[in-house]
């Protein structure tokens, strides 16, 4: 990013440390508003679905997104009339992020995050549009919806909003602190954490009373975010929370894969003010070994750890050393990971399995990545050694089964990540 | 319904960094430019060898080979011989595959002999040059020993031969016997040390007996211990038996 | 025909250490770079991880991180009275190729020269007279001094983290440090390195003879560090797969740790792989480079215009490379004119084995690293009166034994036969209780008229270009000094309580089988005047002032050290003077 840029961004944290009492509609003269819009733009993650990566075209749309149910398209939102949303109203475009309807009352797919993005003030989400309506219009027509039947039925999502979506923007909580206050409204809306930490149901719901505590996607398991200290951030400060989102590092933890491209395209260029609003709304969630989770993981097998412990000498310590510690900022740390010893092991079996590059940013260049091991270890080794990493050290998970092990490494060889 | 090709997001964040094959411009060029390239898969670890017989040799001829091996380094109660160890199997491989086809060496003429400081010069890559050697080698044998092939010889007999070929008495017609000593001697000696993976120091047993764990890559908790005996387990790259209890 | 390419401000040959260190300082400068380099990308997790970087065969035998001679070589010959021959599989020297260069696979020894390095013949003149230097030998004074290098020293060394013990900080002599050492402004960024067992008893030998041993300086990291530009590096596990290997941990310096991070993530570089640089172009008056005419893997010919051409390829291929361009005159050793292609230099190593108890002593060779080990430099340079010695030069001595690998530690007494039962015992007695360095005796390789490299009349690249030529022998200066500190080396091995010590000092001719270090220096050498020099003191050419020649081809002579430290140094100084003064005002720096 352009050191003008992270400039203007410093500039207008100042001007967003509370709800902004602009006057309605847009003024395209307005820089400050337009200049909000795209810091809003950034912290929402818009162009991962809306730019197809490579073309040079943003928010041209494009991009396929996998679901559980299918494939969408992410499509266009420059301001072009014709393929684009340029001939849209405010009302419209407001609704969209806000109510997931379309034009005429369309329903649009929750791959949107619009129960998120309901929570966005009127104006925020004007900010929104006055900075998409400053883009190169780009002629591209997308046909985002690419679900097989029925899902390709939108009249569906009328129910589905029924059973899954609460609409309405953030009301500020007059017992927190402003902020707080500003962390939840990023985090409850625009980061939308719980599109990827929240488990769903069979329909692709928010589970009840699961906020936060995890779930599978796309060759990834993102983690439990509460405040447990053996599965979420209980043990990270919010200094360290803030970190991770600026730099994508901390001094025991990596971002990769699916988080890593959100920190880089998202959250490393939210302002600090912010970032610590998002930490101080984390840290203060509950979570402390409650929420469906095995309070007592079984005891693994003596044999499967004493394997994992001889595969995890020879082939993980000279990296992670033998107290599992690893290095600050270059190997994640396993000895108390939260990563480790999510109930679900997807993204340690991706990690060893597949390897990976840990994220690249200003603050944290180095990016370093794991190798992969597939071509080494069996499935028998696989779970093996990261039964061993999940209950050594303090730590406690259920054991990862050869099965599971070979059911991941089939899975991961159609992926092409 | 617009067809759309079923790309996968992360194939598409990946691909950003490394531009391959893209239109007329810079084809060609791996341009890397804007993140360090990540490219799962890529992994390439040496193929392993398998007991899947001879690839380069001829049966006579990985016979010869054996026998000779197993004279360079001969088999006692301790550590099993050049044979037992795969040293042929090692040599064999390695002549089937690039390196038997001199495929690293400048190998464009003018040929001719230079001195010895000036190297090798041959024509011939080294699995050319171990077809004809060996030819040779057993055609010297059969004349000297009245019809009888190396593999027949007594231990003292092929010892006597090894010696010669050492020390030029026992001449190859068309070879240089020293030379041929020289390089089998030097390939028995990597396949005897080199990782198992490659066929040779089979179960690890030239790197037990010399005392070398192998392929361990932190000894952190080692290097203050001056003067004391490693009990690390010997491991190879495909090769722990400690990870199975 | 090639097709032209939209220009660039600076088009970089070789993306090893000095393309990398070039090409960061002058993306920084806002300039928009493009590097090509001949080989592949390389990168830790994906090239050498740590489940298979430690294979012996094959990256140490079949040298796989290396040049192929298939791709490109050299042809060598002792004298001019031979016909070189190609040097079919390489020997005495390893040439690195890809992305991070030799950078990727080098010891990490970190010796800076001393201050009478950069001033050999003065120095030696003033010190011993006129004549006391070999009439055919060749050594000259580099242009630059030390004190005008110490900042940038500084600056390569917190770049790589490099752990060590200071032994002169400011003209303060440190205990532990080197005390012969030139005077450095700040201790080492990192530590030394922890020391194996044969290490530590080279240096309680060596202090009871009244050395002053210090711990070899080294870029494999003794602790975790974080380098000025906020890369982050590991700690060096001692795996002993080091030289001639990736590090699979991050904790040895190369350009991949220490510099690409950060480089690659900047709009204004791209790299190009896997193309060939044919020629660099210039304007026809010949006197300013216009840019360079590349080939890509296909074979299809490109041409890269650019306002400055940085050659950073390795040493050989820089001078090939002017050679090939037309730039500067070649050296002819008869007449003694033309600058390109003289004082072309390697060292003079040498070692003796030491064969101790085996019940008494085990040095555990298998735990090294490239770096470790402790010197002494009492005979290094010009570190000791040379007046009644009958040479000139030394170098450092040192237990600086880096692995245990199998195939290269199969030293047996003398005697014991090349195979058999009794070889099979000895090596297993010998094992862990022999010590073998391979450069133990560090030495210098000073310049002579006849040792030089030129375009050989026969032998082709794959391009129809010809291949360099290797004209080099000994000369008895080297000889001497060579056995003279085998000999002190195998003093100190008798007084580390060896049964036995092999002397095996420096022999000639000249051989291109045996491993010598890949130290080739000289051919396109700095010097205060074109007259005496390829470059200028700023490593820019006299011939083509848009055109910087990086690299150890710069050193008139070898010292008795390890170059790479000198060559990151010189890299920073030359980038500096480029930054502030030359693109300013793109021109000669000096007019001499």
């Amino acid at each position: 990013m352009p050191k003008s840029t992270a400039l203007l961004i410093g500039l207008c944290g100042a001007a967003l440390a509370v709800f902004p009492a602009a006057a309605d509609g847009i003024d395209k003269q307005d820089f400050s508003q337009i200049e909000r819009g795209r810091y809003l733009t950034v912290a929402g993650d818009c162009t991962a679905c809306h730019t197809l990566p490579g073309s040079g075209r943003d928010f041209a749309g494009g991009r396929p997104i996998d679901t559980p149910f299918g494939q969408l398209i992410g499509p266009n939102i420059t301001p072009d009339a014709e393929t684009g949303i340029g001939a849209w109203t405010d009302d419209e475009f407001v609704n969209a992020l806000t109510n997931g309807t379309g034009r005429n009352g369309q329903r649009l797919y929750p791959a949107m995050p619009y129960t998120y993005y309901t929570k966005l003030t009127r104006d925020d989400a004007l900010a929104i549009r006055a900075y998409l309506n400053t883009l190169p219009a780009i002629h591209n027509p997308v046909e985002p919806n690419q679900l097989p039947f029925p899902f390709d039925i939108r009249a569906s999502m009328l129910l589905w909003d029924q059973l899954f979506f609460t609409p309405g923007s953030f009301r500020p909580n007059p017992n927190k602190g402003a902020d707080w206050n500003r962390g939840a409204y990023l985090a409850e809306g625009l980061t939308h954490c719980g599109m990827c930490h929240t488990p769903k149901n069979f329909l692709g719901g928010d589970r009840n009373g699961e906020y936060l505590r995890g779930y599978a996607l796309q060759g990834w398991f993102a983690p439990d975010i509460t405040n447990d200290t053996r599965r979420g951030l209980g043990g990270w400060s919010a200094d360290e929370i803030a970190a991770y989102l600026k730099t994508g590092h901390n001094s025991t933890s990596a971002a990769a894969g699916l988080m890593a491209e959100m920190v880089n395209l998202s959250t490393s260029h939210l302002n600090d003010h912010d970032l610590q609003a998002i930490a101080v709304y984390l840290k203060d969630a509950p979570g402390n070994g409650t929420g469906g989770t095995l309070s007592q993981p079984a005891k693994p097998d003596e044999k499967v750890m004493a394997a994992g412990s001889a595969i995890y000498a020879d082939e993980c310590s000279g990296c992670h050393r033998s107290d599992g510690k690893g290095t600050d900022g270059l190997f994640p740390s396993l000895n108390g990971s939260p990563v480790v010893q999510q109930r679900d092991p997807t993204t340690l079996l991706h990690v060893v399995l597949r390897g990976v590059r840990s994220a690249s940013t200003v603050g944290a260049p180095t990016a370093a990545a794991m190798p992969q091991f597939d071509w080494l270890l069996t499935d028998d080794q696989v779970a093996a050694v990261l039964t061993y990493i999940r209950n050594t050290w303090g730590n406690a998970a259920p054991p990862v089964s050869a099965a599971a092990a070979g059911n991941a490494r089939h899975a991961f060889t159609e992926r092409s990540d | 319904m617009k067809a759309v090709h079923r790309i996968n997001r992360r194939q598409l964040l990946a691909s950003s960094a490394i531009v391959l094959l893209l239109g007329p411009r810079l084809a060609q060029a791996a341009v890397i430019k804007g993140a360090l390239p990540w490219k799962p898969g890529a992994a390439d670890p040496p193929p392993a060898v398998l007991p899947d017989g001879w690839h380069y040799f001829t049966q006579q001829e990985a016979a010869t080979v054996e026998a000779f091996v197993d004279r360079l380094i001969p088999p006692e109660p301790q550590t099993p011989g050049g044979k037992d160890c795969g040293c042929a199997v090692f040599i064999d491989r390695q002549l089937a595959g690039p390196y038997g086809r001199n495929e690293a060496f400048y190998m464009a003429g003018p040929f001719q002999q230079g001195t010895k400081q000036q190297g090798p010069q041959s024509a011939l890559t080294i699995a050319e040059q171990y077809r004809k050697a060996l030819a040779a080698f057993d055609a010297a044998c059969l004349k000297r020993f009245n019809g009888k092939a190396f593999v027949t010889l007594s231990d003292e007999q092929k010892d006597d031969v090894i010696k010669g070929l050492e020390d030029g008495s026992f001449k190859l017609d068309g070879f240089d016997g020293k030379e041929f000593f020289g390089q089998i001697l030097k390939d028995t000696q990597n396949g005897f040390l080199a990782d198992p993976i490659y066929g040779g120091n089979k179960d690890m047993a030239a790197w037990k007996m010399i005392g070398f764990p192998g392929a361990h890559y932190d000894y952190r908790d080692w290097i203050d211990r001056h003067n004391q005996r490693v009990t690390l387990p010997t491991v190879g790259i495909n090769n722990h038996p400690n990870w199975t209890q | 025909m090639a097709r032209k390419l939209p220009r660039k401000d600076a088009v970089i040959i070789g993306l090893g250490w000095t393309g990398s260190i070039l090409a960061h300082e002058l993306t920084d400068a806002g300039l928009d770079v493009v590097a090509i380099e001949r080989g592949p990308w390389r990168d830790t997790a994906s090239d050498f991880p740590i489940s298979y970087a430690q294979d012996e065969w094959r990256y140490r035998l079949q040298h796989e991180l290396f040049l192929r001679p298939a791709q490109m070589t050299v042809t060598f010959r002792n004298n001019a009275g031979q016909t070189a021959l190609p040097v079919r599989n390489w020997g005495a020297f390893m040439l690195g190729n890809g992305v991070g260069g030799a950078g990727v696979h080098w010891n990490a020894e970190t010796f800076r020269f001393l201050p009478s390095d950069f001033v050999t013949r003065s120095h030696l003149t003033e010190r011993y007279g006129a004549n006391f230097l070999p009439e055919d030998m060749t050594v000259q004074d580099w242009g630059v001094t030390y004190d005008e290098l110490e900042p940038h020293y500084d600056q390569f060394e917190y770049l790589c983290g490099t752990s060590g013990t200071a032994g002169n900080i400011n003209g303060k002599i440190r205990d532990g440090g080197n005390p012969f050492e030139g005077a450095r402004s700040r201790p080492y960024p990192t530590p030394a390195m922890k020391q194996g067992y044969g290490h530590a008893l080279f240096a309680q030998a060596a202090t009871e003879l009244g050395y002053k041993p210090y711990p070899q300086p080294s870029g494999n990291l003794s602790q975790a560090y974080t380098n000025p530009l906020g890369v982050k590096l590991g700690q060096c596990t001692f795996c002993g797969f080091c030289e001639w290997f990736g590090c699979a941990n991050y904790s040895k310096a190369s350009p991949q740790t220490t510099i690409l991070p950060v480089l690659l993530r900047k709009s204004n570089f791209e790299a190009r792989t896997e193309c060939e640089v044919m020629r660099i172009n210039l304007d026809r008056a010949g006197k300013w480079a216009t840019g360079v005419t590349y080939v890509d893997s296909s074979g299809e010919e490109w041409e890269q215009p650019a306002d400055m051409v940085l050659l950073c390829a390795f040493q050989l291929f820089n001078v090939q490379l002017l050679l090939i361009s037309g730039i500067g005159t070649p050296y002819d050793p008869q007449t003694g004119k033309g600058q390109i292609g003289r004082n072309f230099t390697h060292q003079t190593v040498s070692t003796a084995v030491g064969f101790f108890d085996k019940n008494k002593y085990n040095f555990n060779p298998f735990i090294g690293a490239g770096a470790i080990g402790m010197c002494i430099d009492e005979f290094n340079g010009d570190n000791f009166d040379h007046r009644d010695l009958g040479f000139v030069g030394g170098g450092y001595i040192g237990q600086v034994r880096t692995n245990g690998r199998p195939l290269e530690s199969m030293a047996v007494p003398p005697g014991t036969p090349a195979w058999g039962a009794k070889w099979k015992q000895a090596l297993r007695d010998n094992y862990l209780s022999s010590v073998i360095c391979g450069a133990a005796c560090h030495g210098s390789f000073y310049a002579y008229r006849d040792v030089y490299l030129d375009l050989d009349p026969t032998y082709k690249d794959r391009f129809s270009r010809p291949l360099m030529r290797m004209t080099i022998d000994f000369h008895d200066n080297e000889l001497k000094m060579s056995a003279f500190l085998t000999d002190k080396y195998a003093e100190i091995l008798q007084k580390m309580g060896a049964s036995q010590v092999v002397k095996k000092p420096r022999q000639g001719p000249y051989d291109v089988t045996d491993y010598q270090t890949s130290h080739l220096c000289g051919g396109a050498i700095m010097g205060d005047n074109p007259g005496n020099s390829a470059l200028n003191k700023y490593l820019q050419s006299w011939d083509v002032p848009n055109l910087f020649v990086q690299g150890a081809s710069a050193f008139p002579q070898n010292a008795g050290y390890n170059p790479t430290d000198t060559v990151g140094a010189l890299a920073y100084w030359s980038a500096a003077a480029i930054r502030s003064q030359y693109l300013k005002n793109p021109g000669p720096l000096v007019h001499a």
